[in-house]
């Protein structure tokens, strides 16, 4: 007796373990940072980012911060002396854009990559004129409130015109992706909007990923992996076998995703 | 002009070591001069293919770290005057190669060699990264099954984005060598058809090499599978790959397409 229930027991906890997993959402945001491109030599650099700073107190302060050193040749121990003196004035480097990947170690702001360009943002300046502190030629900041911003969505999709190998990720939380050829196993998509593949999708592929139910996957052959939309998946094994082999669109209704065949 | 070749895959055991020596001795026949360079640090075994496991003073370590010249390490095989061995340490690890140090030595041998065949490790790892860095053409060599198939998708992605061409924006021309092929087997399910695999990884076939007992023969005797028995199936699928490799335009035969009476009976019952 004893034994069948310690059976069960261990049963239902299983079954709960599954549905909760099924309940996590994973999304992502964007945000927009202040780009920071520092020229050499550094002393200078920071000696005018210095006098910013006296202009317009603050200026950093709670403002994520990117630093772009892809036209700066400086090795690790100056990427890193560089980053204490900015912490030393209170600028947090949030993300490092445009770094070799041997400048980075361990304890560094992430490398970061794909960034768009936004406007040039103007230094609120508490004494007028003056020359304009230019952090950097034509790159640096961007607007930070919201409503200023007219982010220079040049595109919402981008086009892949080439298989997706295993164990690559196209990553696109602005818009749609599409894929001109086929999606292989271990290899994954993941777009904000919705994603069109030409091709045989046995790969994952997620769609809405920073929270658009509306997103849809659609296929020319489905044999993915797993199908995520608005962050609700679906793992091969919980697919309908009829749809294998086909091509299908695959939408969200409430909860659950919906599939259909396309003909 | 020296022509670097890779023979990746990925997976290990799928037969990288044995086509670099089987296609590096058949260019080497063409009267090409050809080095095979084993970048199996560690684990090395294009020495005993080649047969020359006993003829070994210094490696691509040594030559690496200074120890010795290029000429030195270099052995000449005794069958073919036009066919080198670069071969690997046994008694490091994968760390002992530089990427600075890969590069002199792939500099040195571009001066005096038309063909240069490096035997990648398997994985995905500063070794085989190596392997791939400097390489114009790849051959990925795969085993007509799922693993293989998409370890070998994995490592087309690296060498579009690890490798020194496309760093450059060039490409790597790139070439699937399909090993220990079995038309019964593939006939029967039990293994990816041809057209599977090239589906999938869609990219231009090279050969095809029947699963042979040959092979294992010719390893054993350490001899080039090219050189122990040219006319066995798996010489001739090495021979014609090696010419396509060098730019002839062949036809590529899928062995063992014609079967007897008894095999379409037993095939047919089978599917």
């Amino acid at each position: 007796m004893t034994r069948v229930d310690l059976g069960n027991q261990k049963l239902t906890k299983m079954t709960k373990v599954l549905t909760d997993a099924r309940s996590i959402r994973i999304k992502g945001r964007s945000f927009l940072a202040l780009v920071l491109s520092p020229e050499l030599p550094l002393d200078w650099w920071l000696g005018r980012l210095d006098d910013l700073a006296a202009r317009s107190a603050g200026f950093f302060l709670g403002r994520p911060v990117v630093l772009d050193v892809a036209d700066l040749e400086i090795d690790r121990p100056q990427l890193k002396s560089l980053l204490d003196e900015l912490g030393k004035r209170n600028v947090r480097v949030m993300g490092i854009e445009g770094g070799r990947p041997s400048l980075f170690e361990p304890g560094m702001p992430p490398a970061m990559k794909g960034g768009r360009p936004a406007p040039d943002f103007e230094v609120p300046e508490d004494e007028p004129a003056g020359e304009s502190p230019k952090t950097g030629k034509g790159k640096p900041a961007a607007p930070v409130a919201p409503q200023e911003v007219q982010p220079a969505r040049t595109t919402a999709s981008i086009i892949v015109k080439e298989p997706v190998r295993s164990g690559q990720s196209i990553i696109f939380p602005e818009g749609d992706v599409t894929v001109v050829g086929s999606v292989a196993s271990g290899a994954e998509i993941i777009a904000g909007g919705s994603v069109h593949i030409y091709g045989t999708l046995r790969g994952r592929a997620l769609a809405g990923s920073v929270g658009n139910a509306s997103a849809r996957i659609f296929c020319r052959r489905l044999e993915a992996e797993l199908l995520a939309i608005d962050g609700v998946y679906k793992t091969a094994e919980d697919m309908a076998p009829n749809l294998r082999g086909q091509a299908v669109q695959l939408w969200l209704e409430g909860d659950s995703i919906m599939a259909e065949r396309l003909n | 002009m020296a022509k670097v070749v890779v023979v990746t895959s990925g997976k290990g055991g799928v037969g990288k070591t044995t086509s670099t020596a089987a296609l590096g001795a058949a260019l080497a026949q063409r009267n090409e001069k050809t080095v095979v360079v084993d970048f199996d640090v560690g684990l090395r075994n294009l020495d005993l293919v080649m047969g020359a496991e006993r003829r070994v003073v210094y490696d691509i370590v040594n030559v690496i770290q200074g120890d010795a010249k290029l000429p030195q390490a270099l052995i000449r095989d005794k069958r073919l005057e036009t066919l080198f061995l670069l071969p690997a340490s046994q008694t490091r690890d994968k760390d002992a190669l530089t990427p600075e140090g890969v590069e002199r030595v792939m500099d040195e041998l571009k001066k005096h060699f038309d063909w240069i065949i490096c035997d990648s490790p398997a994985g995905i790892e500063r070794g085989a990264t190596l392997a791939m860095r400097h390489a114009d053409v790849a051959v990925i060599v795969t085993n007509p099954e799922v693993s293989s198939v998409r370890d070998s998708d994995r490592i087309i992605g690296l060498l579009d984005s690890k490798t020194e061409r496309a760093e450059r924006g060039d490409r790597v021309e790139k070439h699937l060598l399909l090993t220990r092929y079995d038309a019964a087997r593939a006939e029967r399910g039990d293994m990816l058809k041809v057209d599977d695999v090239l589906e999938i990884l869609s990219i231009p076939l090279i050969g095809i090499v029947p699963e042979s007992a040959e092979v294992l023969k010719a390893s054993n005797l350490g001899a080039p599978v090219t050189l122990a028995d040219s006319r066995s199936a798996p010489a001739i699928a090495y021979l014609d790959a090696a010419r396509r490799l060098a730019g002839e335009t062949l036809p590529i035969t899928i062995p063992g397409e014609k079967r007897g009476l008894f095999g379409k009976i037993f095939g047919r019952r089978a599917a």
